[in-house]
């Protein structure tokens, strides 16, 4: 049991580097390492919802072709980054920036569940109206009485 | 009155929902905020097409207003739309192709020239030639400079060299008299109508 959970694991965390083009020669370690994290993080423009890493498009093969040239200039990831974003867009990379359109990504859910906390923690600190506190104290004479 | 409040909340919540995923419907996921309107055309140097001794940078396509049609022989709405596109022409338009190679990959294998032209000059034939002339993007490189992500896609730039409108998809009727047209007469007219 144990080995076929590992084994589905390691499925599951195999693909990005599988599908990514090991094609490409760098002169380090570091710079592949890079060159597999920019291909992950970056989106295709083309077939979207799929990283460049495992799109087949076109675009995503000369975005990828492009990608290893400016590692090899010894470009860093947000230069790489932003080359793409001023080509592609914001949409281009899978981390979308805080704008005023888009914080409500973030504040929402949490506006919602405190909203929700509030409610549920005035609803228990309310004193129980005198009606219920009479129905209470008549089940309990009942229970007295029944023992 | 609380409880009224109380009923109209989620009622709020359901109608803004509603809303939203309403225009969703009608929204286009693949439409992309083009980053190129009101820059410049970025520098290239790149050959003509069918004669590659004749070299193109981004200043041949300043001085009058031109239509930049990114193409392929292998792009089918590039087929359909250019009879129209030949039409325009016809009428003065003036259209630039930026050509690219899809079978053509700058890193591993390449296709002889010859071949690539020998495509183009069936294609134009057979369905008109909208071009005042072809340059050619071998390495794709501007393409992705100017944030092309297929073909056909158009850049309308202004007489000083300005893209003004970058439009995904072809040119038809609809589109040409919608969008386009008029962002083209515009343009034309603050060039000084010489057009």
């Amino acid at each position: 049991m144990k080995s076929i959970v590992c084994g589905l694991l390691v499925l599951l965390f195999s693909t990005a580097a599988i599908s990514a083009d090991n094609r490409y020669n760098f002169d380090s370690q570091q710079d592949r390492a890079l060159f597999l994290t920019l291909t992950a993080e970056l989106r295709c423009p083309m077939c979207q919802n799929q990283n460049i890493a495992d799109s087949d498009a076109m675009i995503a093969h000369d975005m990828r072709r492009k990608v290893a040239s400016l590692i090899r200039e010894g470009k860093s990831e947000q230069e790489i980054i932003d080359y793409m974003k001023a080509r592609y867009g914001d949409f281009v990379y899978y981390e979308p920036p805080v704008t005023v359109a888009t914080v409500w990504l973030w504040v929402l859910p949490v506006l919602f569940t405190l909203s929700g906390l509030i409610l549920v923690l005035r609803k228990r600190s309310a004193p129980a109206d005198a009606d219920t506190r009479a129905r209470l104290q008549k089940a309990d004479q009942l229970l007295e009485r029944d023992k | 009155m609380k409880k009224s409040l109380i009923v109209a909340i989620p009622l709020i919540i359901f109608l803004t929902m509603a809303v939203f995923l309403f225009k969703g419907l009608f929204s286009d996921p693949r439409a992309l905020d083009s980053q190129m309107n009101g820059k410049p055309l970025p520098d290239f140097q790149l050959p003509d097409l069918m004669n590659p001794r004749q070299q193109y940078t981004s200043k041949d396509l300043t001085g009058q207003v031109t239509i930049l049609n990114v193409w392929g022989v292998w792009c089918v709405t590039c087929a359909v739309e250019m009879p129209y596109l030949t039409q325009l022409k016809e009428q003065g338009v003036r259209f630039v192709g930026l050509y690219f190679d899809q079978d053509l990959d700058p890193d591993f294998g390449t296709k002889r020239l010859t071949d690539v032209q020998n495509e183009v000059t069936e294609m134009l034939a057979q369905y008109g030639n909208p071009y005042a002339f072809n340059i050619f993007d071998v390495q794709r490189d501007t393409s992705l400079d100017l944030g092309v992500t297929g073909a056909p896609e158009h850049f309308i730039i202004d007489a000083n060299g300005i893209v003004r409108m970058h439009h995904v998809g072809d040119i038809n009727e609809r589109v040409w008299n919608n969008k386009v047209g008029p962002m083209y007469q515009q343009l034309v007219q603050e060039a000084g109508g010489s057009q």
